[in-house]
């Protein structure tokens, strides 16, 4: 019997469908979408261009005929180039957080908006949630697709949402401890600087009533987990999604916590070596591509997500038979380069978490002084790690520069830097600054 | 016996020693001694002060990060060969100095230094053996006003 943390609980048939029915389900779906975008400027050239029409799509293999979409391709069609229906059809627009540059935007119909809010629904309910609980979402609210995605997924599942945003860490800890919140919904990040900014505070993080965490919006580590569950005394499920598919919940954690279940009847997910765009083996890193197989609004089809994950296609112990998605190791666009070494600052994190005494609180810096890179990772200095012995501080640098060099294969600079001198993230975490000027 | 000092990481940069001595001066905090290491990036200043509670706590509100560590204080005699006699018996005692620094001011003929021990326990036990003066925060703080 697998070991559940909580209660398993399983929304829809769709998620636990047989294999065989699940692939005559995609193909039925993907011939409907290609003919749903037939008429977008963008896929109508790519399609006349390769001879594509959707009666040629006769199996799912056929899918690597189609034209690949990309975060470009959505920005030269701004703002709304993608749109599959008439604009009055139109319920509601988001956008990208703008995390890599210029906003992109999204609309969903009414029918989008209810398949998004069902999406949502299935991994909470996957992580415990019931409709006598109450959820705090300390996501941003507004063009951002956290606040509201799973906003209407709590209300799907009929709990009750206390929709805070993020921000004014004192009042959602007063909220946290006066109104006893089942659940925490929020970016890892923040939630480590809700339990920091409690301590800090003379509160004890531990002691909120909290059971549980959705945590996602941004790649994040195991370490990390550990101590967002320790530090709050819950348990933390991941969940993954990004604007351009839907938003959050495109696929989420089972109680399990072993891999995200992609939500495979709205979604064909891929996951490509980025630089051939070939498939990978299973349980081999690439980037992630989706096909949206149910959107009304902005269908898309093989989405580079430029996110790096691994695909697990064996069914899982909670009964669901959907493919699983391991966390994004970094982004195919975020991937440093140095001196030749592929480095995501994910793996810093995890190193950092990995040596007592240093905190998660980190930013890299990545210099070209003369022709060779050079890579520095501040790190702040909490009290609990502070000596007034200038060996133990150069011990404690010496043990962070040997973790990472053991998982990256690099040597970095570590600096120590005071606390509270690194930015800290309401929403997505900065962790990288790179002054190298690789157009000169 | 013991003297509480504060320590302070300060990273090596224009204005970062100067920021905590202001905010001591503005409360009255005077410091009595202090000594300062440093590497390229970051430095560690350590001071001794009489109020050292309110001086931690006025460090601590301001995000400092201070840390408060036991360290013991001797006479020396001011003379060649005074301090070479002290380090001798703690040689001898098989304590180990993490690092040491001196009082400005003098008493009659003897200097005062201040020992960061790796056991401050056992070098009090030490010291006093082989009777050398160790001086408590009454006595220090009652000299420094005369």
């Amino acid at each position: 019997m697998p070991d559940f943390k909580v209660e398993n609980r399983i929304l829809d048939e769709e998620e636990t469908m047989p294999r065989a029915q699940m692939r005559a389900l995609q193909l039925k779906r993907l011939q409907e979408v290609v003919a749903r975008v037939a008429n977008v400027p963008f896929y109508k050239a790519a399609f006349a261009r390769e001879g594509i029409t959707p009666e040629k799509i006769k199996s799912l293999d056929d899918l690597r005929r189609l034209p690949f979409t990309t975060k470009d391709d959505l920005r030269q069609n701004y703002p709304l180039g993608f749109l599959a229906v008439p604009r009055k059809e139109i319920a509601r627009i988001h956008g990208s957080s703008g995390t890599t540059g210029k906003l992109t935007l999204v609309a969903y119909t009414r029918e989008d908006r209810e398949t998004w809010a069902n999406l949502c629904a299935r991994f909470l309910v996957g992580g415990g949630l019931k409709p006598e609980h109450l959820v705090h979402i300390a996501f941003g609210y507004g063009i951002f697709t956290g606040g509201f995605g799973l906003h209407y997924g709590v209300e799907r599942v009929g709990a009750a949402v206390l929709p805070l945003a993020s921000g004014n860490t004192a009042r959602q800890i007063m909220l946290l401890q006066d109104l006893a919140p089942d659940v925490l919904v929020c970016t890892p990040s923040y939630a480590l600087n809700i339990a920091d900014y409690a301590r800090n505070n003379g509160v004890e993080p531990s002691t909120f009533p909290l059971k549980y965490g959705h945590f996602g919006a941004e790649p994040w580590t195991e370490e990390m987990r550990l101590k967002i569950e320790s530090e709050l005394g819950i348990t933390a499920f991941n969940n993954y999604g990004l604007s351009e598919v839907i938003g959050p919940g495109v696929s989420g954690e089972c109680a399990l916590q072993n891999g995200m279940h992609v939500q495979e009847d709205h979604f064909i997910v891929e996951c490509l070596d980025p630089v051939t765009l070939e498939p990978v083996e299973d349980f081999a890193y690439g980037e992630l591509v989706f096909t949206t197989l149910t959107k009304q609004a902005m269908p898309l089809l093989r989405y580079r997500t430029r996110d790096i994950a691994a695909l697990d296609p064996r069914p899982c112990g909670c009964g669901r038979t959907t493919t699983r998605m391991s966390r994004v190791k970094g982004r195919s666009d975020d991937m440093l380069i140095i001196r030749g070494v592929n480095v995501f600052p994910s793996q810093i994190e995890e190193a950092l978490l990995q040596v007592e005494g240093a905190t998660p609180h980190y930013l890299i810096e990545v210099d070209r002084p003369g022709t060779l890179d050079q890579i520095a990772v501040k790190v702040e200095v909490l009290p609990g790690i502070f000596s007034d012995k200038m060996s133990d501080m150069q011990r404690l640098r010496d043990a962070i520069d040997r973790r990472i060099q053991a998982i990256t294969g690099i040597h970095v600079k570590v600096e120590l830097v005071a606390p509270q001198t690194i930015e800290r993230s309401m929403g997505k975490a900065k962790r990288v600054v790179d002054n190298r000027n690789l157009n000169g | 016996m013991k003297i509480h000092q504060l320590s302070l990481f300060l990273e090596n940069k224009p204005g970062r020693l100067s920021e905590p001595c202001q905010a001591l001066a503005s409360e009255g905090i005077n410091i009595l001694t202090l000594s300062l290491a440093d590497t390229q990036q970051f430095g560690i200043l350590r001071i001794i002060v009489r109020d050292w509670e309110k001086a931690r706590d006025v460090l601590s509100k301001m995000g400092c990060v201070v840390n408060i560590t036991e360290v013991v204080a001797t006479e020396v005699e001011d003379r060649p060969g005074g301090l070479a006699e002290i380090l001798k018996v703690i040689e001898a005692g098989g304590i180990n100095i993490e690092y040491m620094y001196a009082f400005t001011f003098r008493y009659g003929d003897k200097a005062v230094l201040v020992f960061r021990f790796n056991d401050p326990d056992a070098a009090l036990k030490v010291l006093q053996a082989k009777g050398i003066n160790v001086i408590g925060p009454v006595e220090l703080y009652e000299r420094m006003r005369s």
